[in-house]
Formats: structure tokens, C-alpha cells, sequence
């Protein structure tokens, strides 16, 4: 039998902001099974999104939902699971919205490590705005904002999140469905922040002058710069240059989870253990 | 009057106590100077309860996580100083809009920019009544003295959660930081005083978080109770969802303006010190009026009969009441610690610009000679 989405979706909001043929519906699709595998009750969710195509997401799906402000969702997402650690929280970012506006707020989100997951929407531009240059837009590209070509520097919003300390981080693309679905299932166990950077088409304000004006055309160039993680480690650096990894790139399941040691905090201001110090930590400095 | 109980404090401190009393839970900011205190009192204070206090990592999201936690149904706070309340004006007209409950504390300090970081300004009463594009009507308290820090934070909570929207609580370095014995309600009288935010317990496919009439502010549930619904800080039908709908834009805005200003009467508060004989009219707020207060003593026992109208809510303005007292008074005087923001709000409330002003930006407070010696002026 197929899957039934409407059982999490508001369906009376459909049909989609999205143009057609946009990656945000699969995404969408593929996030609805992995919620449906992991048995979240509708009620104990709650999906934070920001401004940007991706920022609608939000609105699509019969959870509790809120839409902010730009680049604000990891903080915002932080007071609600922090004033409700027993809930489930997702957020749903764009690559401009996460990485540019709200860069400081990912960084923190990765460090912090509250159980909660981001997926970020990359379609290396602003869709929503008609093209202007983001921080994955590749070096070289048309954009409304750069016609000239954008000379912008791109970057791999993983390393970002390795580096920041994300305890999960990891990557796939419109082109792999069914992976994602388990990716982000995975993402969701996780017991920590998960960071998934989940690679979409914008053939309409990222291709069209780009040589990619139709889905199928993005979607292949997505494919083309993307490779498994095992396929990739397995490559020269030189090799690796241009690719993206796919899969899971980080676990740490050492790493302790925000909302856990808060409650140790409680339980030092309640008189019922000693204060914290670094011995309560596996790494010292 | 309700029993009370004698606190050796500072202001910032008796704001954070008073916000616990009040029945917050969740505290969420960022270090500035001179308001820090109130999240180091906070961050003791709301472990112990089973609450919460997070330095995050900026103002932007200090704001930004408290705003989250007030739309879970908790009741919340941030404080900060005018630069922090700079950079969380976005949120905070986000707030407005999805008509989240929030106490905002601005310990006021010399502006603009860095300005004077651990010295007094009343610089910031312009910024409390518009901090974020767009329009909505702010509600803005000031304590005008040390038991004020605490009661005020406390009003501030409930009429958060009345009128659904942030609601400013402005101290200023002097008053933040001034250290002694304050006579404050007990925390039964505070909790018995506490009236939470409404909420609607009928089927969830019947909720309207948005449908309130015209003169109300929404009625929104706690998350995770069964009635999933959707904030945004787009313009929104009744549902809580998007819309451009030209009716229920204009109706949206309207109605953020009517929920506010149909009911100034559970807003207002102001104080009158030694108004009835007086000659002289000192309009004056916060921690400026302690200065106007003991030179209105001083100047009485030389013959000169002067007293003050203090507004202890400057946003809704006590309009009425100033244009009675501007019919009343032939002399009136403004005395405030900036370049007369709240002076436009008396020459408009009284339909006069003839009102005298004493203003002071050097980051010193007032003393009462500044004030005895600009009133024989007159």
C-alpha cells in the first residue's frame, strides 16, 4: 500500500509555494517517512523554520510550527527544547538563511549540542528572492547579485558543522530519497545535535542561467558533484577536490547532550550533587 | 495594600527575583553591561525552580530562544541594555506579531552606540516604543525607584500575558545598580496575583489561535497539548497561517492597536507627589524622579510650591491625565536624562509646546541642586 502523507500533512495548504519540479517537495516527502519510522507522536514535534523557500516547510506539516526570522531558527529552536527537553525539535533552514544570516547561530547550535536536528535545504542560491548569490553558490556562477560571475568563495556547510562540534553530521541529495529518509532518521535518533545538509535543485533561480534550466539538468549536476562517503575517502586529495561526501560523515555519541547536563545544573542549584567541574568531562581543554 | 516583606538588594537583582516570583521559567541572554546581573541572578535562581537560564550567543538569539520558549507557553525573560535591544528589535516586532508573551528588561545606559556602558541615560524610552519596524503598540513600564524594580517586573509578567506581546520593564545603571532596603509584596501575594495567559480547551479542529475579536489579543495554547498550530511573522488569518487577503491584513494590524489601546485603563500607572497645591508641574520617570522628589522637598521648605506627575507605564502614555494636568499648569517643567524623548509625548499629550525642559547626557544622574536651580528659572 503507499505511504499515506496526508496523515502529516496540512493538506487544505497545498498546493506548495515551491515552483514545480523543485527537490523541496522530496525532502519534505522523505522527512514525513523517517517521522512516520521513528513514531514521534504529531503532538511532541516541533519544526522551526526560517525565511526562504525552505522557510515554508513549516507551514506544510501538521506539527506544532513556527515560522521566524531569518537565519533565527537554531536560537529560537533552543528555547523550546530547552523550556521542553522531553519534545522533539527539527529545524529546517536554507543554505543563505543557515549559513550566512543565521551562520552564528549553527555554529553555536553545533557546539552547544542540544538534541535537536538541522536540516539545511542547500539549493546554493536564494531561490526565494530571485538569485542572488549564498554561501554554497559555486564560485564561477551567474547570480542577479554577481552577473559578472560570483567570485565569493564557496563553502561545505559540513566542515562547518565538524568543526563547530555537531555530534552527527551528515549529507545527501534530491537525487537519493530513500537514502535520506534513513539519514535522517538517523539524524533524528541521535541522541545530540544532528546537522544534515540535504543538497536540492533550484533549476529555476540557481539554472536557468546557469545551463541547467530544467529539474533533470540541476539534479544531474547535484549528482555529479556528490559521492559516498566510502568512495570518497578512498580518493586522492586531488580527486576530491570538486566532490561533496554523502552518508554519514560524524557520530560522536560520547559527546553529552545539552539538555541532559542541565539537568545536572538543576541538581546543583537543588543541593543534590556537587557543582560540575572538568572531571565531569572527558576532554579537558 | 498586601503584606509585604523588607529585601536588602540591588535593582537588577530585585528584577530577577521578581521575575521568578512571577512565575518565569526561562531566562535566555546575553552579557551587557549594566544589566549582566539580572542573568547571574537568574541563572542561580531558575535551576533551583526546574527552569532555565542560557547565555546564548548573541542578543539576537538571547531574544530569539526566549521568544521560542514564551511560544511554548512558558513564561519568559531577556534583559539587556539599549545596544542589545538594537539588535533584538526583529525579534522582538515578531513577537508583536505572533503576539507572544515575553518580559523584555532594558537597563538603561549612555547612547548612541557603545556610548557610556556603566553610566545613567534614559536614552532608550524612543527605542521601548518602536524597537522593530512596523506597526504595534508597545507597552512599556518603568521603575521609578528600587521596590518599583521588583513590582513592575512583576505587573510586567501579567500584562504580558494579558495583552499577549512583549512588554518593556526599563531601569536604568542607576537603579540596576543602586543597593538597598526595599519594601516588596511576599512572594504569596505576588503568586496569588498571578493571572496566567487565557487559553482555549475546546476540540483542537475548533481552535482559532488568531479569531479573536477585534479588541483581543490571541488565544494561544501551550505547544504539545493537542493543538498544533502555526506562528509566523507573516501577515496571518485567524488560523495562525499566511494570507494577503486585504480584509484580514488590515484587520490583523488593527487589531494589535486596539487590543492595547482599548484597555489603557489596566495599563496606566502614574504617581502624584505633592500635586494638588503645587504651582510648579515636574514631569519626570524613573530614577530621575528620586532626584525631582527631593528637590520638590527642598524648594518647599524655602515657600515654592512644586510637585511631580510621574507616569510609572510611559508607553501606552497616560495622555488624558497629562492633558488635564497641561489645562491645570501654567508652568510645567520635563526632566529626563536624555534629550527630551518623552518631552514630544507631554507637548502632544498636553497640546502645548510650551513646556520647559531639563535634560542631562553626560552619563551623571540628576542631582537635586540641577533641578532646584532650573525650577527658579522658571
Amino acid at each position: 500500500m503507499a505511504f499515506n502523507y496526508d496523515n502529516y500533512l496540512r493538506t487544505e495548504k497545498m498546493p506548495t509555494l515551491w515552483c514545480w519540479g523543485c527537490g523541496d517537495g522530496v525532502i519534505l516527502k522523505a522527512f514525513i517517512r523517517a517521522v512516520e519510522k521513528i513514531g514521534w507522536e504529531k503532538d511532541d514535534v516541533c519544526i522551526v523554520s526560517g525565511i526562504g523557500c525552505s522557510g515554508r516547510f513549516s507551514s506544510y506539516v501538521d506539527f506544532n510550527t513556527v515560522h521566524t526570522t531569518h537565519g533565527r531558527t537554531i536560537a529560537f529552536a533552543t528555547g523550546i527544547k530547552l523550556a521542553n527537553p522531553d519534545k522533539h525539535v527539527v529545524c529546517v533552514a536554507g543554505d543563505g538563511d543557515g549559513l550566512a544570516i543565521g551562520g552564528n547561530h549553527t555554529i553555536h547550535g553545533c557546539r552547544r549540542n542540544i538534541d535537536m536536528t538541522m536540516i539545511l535545504i542547500n539549493n546554493f542560491i536564494y531561490g526565494l528572492t530571485n538569485s542572488q548569490t549564498s554561501p554554497t553558490t559555486p564560485q564561477g556562477f551567474w547570480t542577479v547579485s554577481q552577473k559578472a560571475g560570483n567570485i565569493d568563495p564557496t563553502f561545505d556547510a559540513c566542515k562547518l558543522a565538524e568543526a563547530a562540534g555537531a555530534s552527527f553530521v551528515g549529507r545527501e541529495t534530491v537525487n537519493s530519497p530513500k537514502k535520506m529518509e534513513k539519514l535522517m532518521l538517523q539524524a533524528m535518533e541521535h541522541k545530540g545535535f544532528s546537522f544534515l545538509d540535504i543538497q536540492s535543485n533550484c533549476h529555476i533561480n540557481l539554472g536557468r542561467k546557469n545551463k541547467m534550466q530544467s529539474a533533470m539538468a540541476n539534479l544531474d549536476w547535484i549528482d555529479s558533484n556528490t559521492v559516498s562517503k566510502k568512495k570518497y575517502d578512498a580518493m586522492s586529495p586531488e580527486e576530491q577536490l570538486n566532490l561533496f561526501p554523502t552518508g554519514i560523515l560524524k557520530q560522536d555519541t560520547e559527546v553529552r547532550e545539552y539538555c541532559e547536563m542541565y539537568e545536572e545544573i538543576k541538581k546543583v542549584h537543588q543541593g543534590e550533587r556537587k557543582k560540575i567541574t572538568q572531571d565531569d568531562f572527558a576532554k579537558k581543554i | 495594600m498586601s503584606a509585604t516583606r523588607e529585601i536588602i538588594s540591588s535593582g537588577n537583582e530585585l528584577a530577577a527575583i521578581a521575575s521568578v516570583d512571577a512565575g518565569c521559567m526561562f531566562f535566555a541572554g546575553y552579557p551587557l553591561t549594566p544589566s549582566s546581573e539580572i542573568m547571574h541572578v537568574a541563572s542561580d535562581l531558575l535551576p533551583k525552580i526546574g527552569g532555565a537560564a542560557i547565555q546564548m550567543e548573541d542578543e539576537i538569539a538571547g531574544v530569539a530562544a526566549a521568544i521560542g520558549a514564551g511560544m511554548s507557553g512558558v513564561r519568559t525573560l531577556t534583559a539587556t541594555s539599549g545596544p542589545g535591544i538594537s539588535l533584538k528589535a526583529e525579534n522582538l516586532g515578531l513577537a508583536q506579531m505572533c503576539e507572544v508573551p515575553l518580559v523584555v528588561i532594558n537597563v538603561m545606559r549612555g547612547g548612541p552606540s557603545t556610548g557610556l556602558p556603566t553610566r545613567v541615560s534614559q536614552g532608550d524610552v524612543a527605542q521601548a516604543k518602536n524597537p522593530s519596524h512596523g506597526d504595534y503598540k508597545s507597552i512599556t513600564v518603568c521603575a521609578g525607584n528600587l521596590a518599583e524594580c521588583y513590582t513592575e517586573t512583576v505587573r510586567a509578567f501579567n500584562l504580558a500575558d494579558r495583552f499577549m506581546q512583549p512588554v518593556f520593564v526599563l531601569l536604568d545603571e542607576t537603579i540596576g545598580h543602586m543597593h538597598a532596603k526595599a519594601e516588596i509584596p511576599t512572594v504569596e501575594a505576588v503568586k496569588a496575583g498571578i493571572v496566567p495567559r487565557k487559553t482555549f480547551d475546546g476540540p483542537a479542529d475548533e481552535y482559532l489561535p488568531y479569531g479573536a475579536e477585534q479588541d483581543q489579543p490571541a488565544v494561544l495554547n501551550p505547544m504539545f497539548t493537542g493543538y498544533r498550530y502555526h506562528y509566523t511573522g507573516l501577515h496571518h488569518d485567524a488560523s495562525g497561517f499566511p494570507t494577503e487577503e486585504i480584509e484580514t491584513c488590515r484587520k490583523l494590524i488593527d487589531r494589535l492597536f486596539q487590543k492595547v489601546e482599548k484597555y489603557t485603563d489596566e495599563i496606566e500607572s502614574n504617581e502624584e507627589y505633592m500635586v494638588d497645591d503645587a504651582d510648579i508641574l515636574i514631569i519626570g520617570y524613573g530614577s530621575a524622579s528620586l532626584a525631582i522628589k527631593e528637590a520638590i522637598n527642598m524648594l518647599r521648605k524655602e515657600g515654592i510650591k512644586v510637585g511631580m506627575f510621574r507616569p510609572i507605564t510611559l508607553w501606552p502614555s497616560p495622555e488624558a491625565r497629562m492633558h488635564e494636568l497641561g489645562q491645570k499648569f501654567d508652568k510645567v517643567l520635563s526632566v529626563e536624562l536624555n534629550q527630551g524623548q518623552y518631552l514630544e509625548e507631554v507637548q502632544r499629550s498636553m497640546g502645548r509646546l510650551d513646556i520647559a525642559k531639563l535634560t542631562k547626557t553626560n552619563g551623571r544622574p540628576f542631582s537635586p541642586s540641577d533641578i532646584i536651580e532650573k525650577v527658579k528659572e522658571l
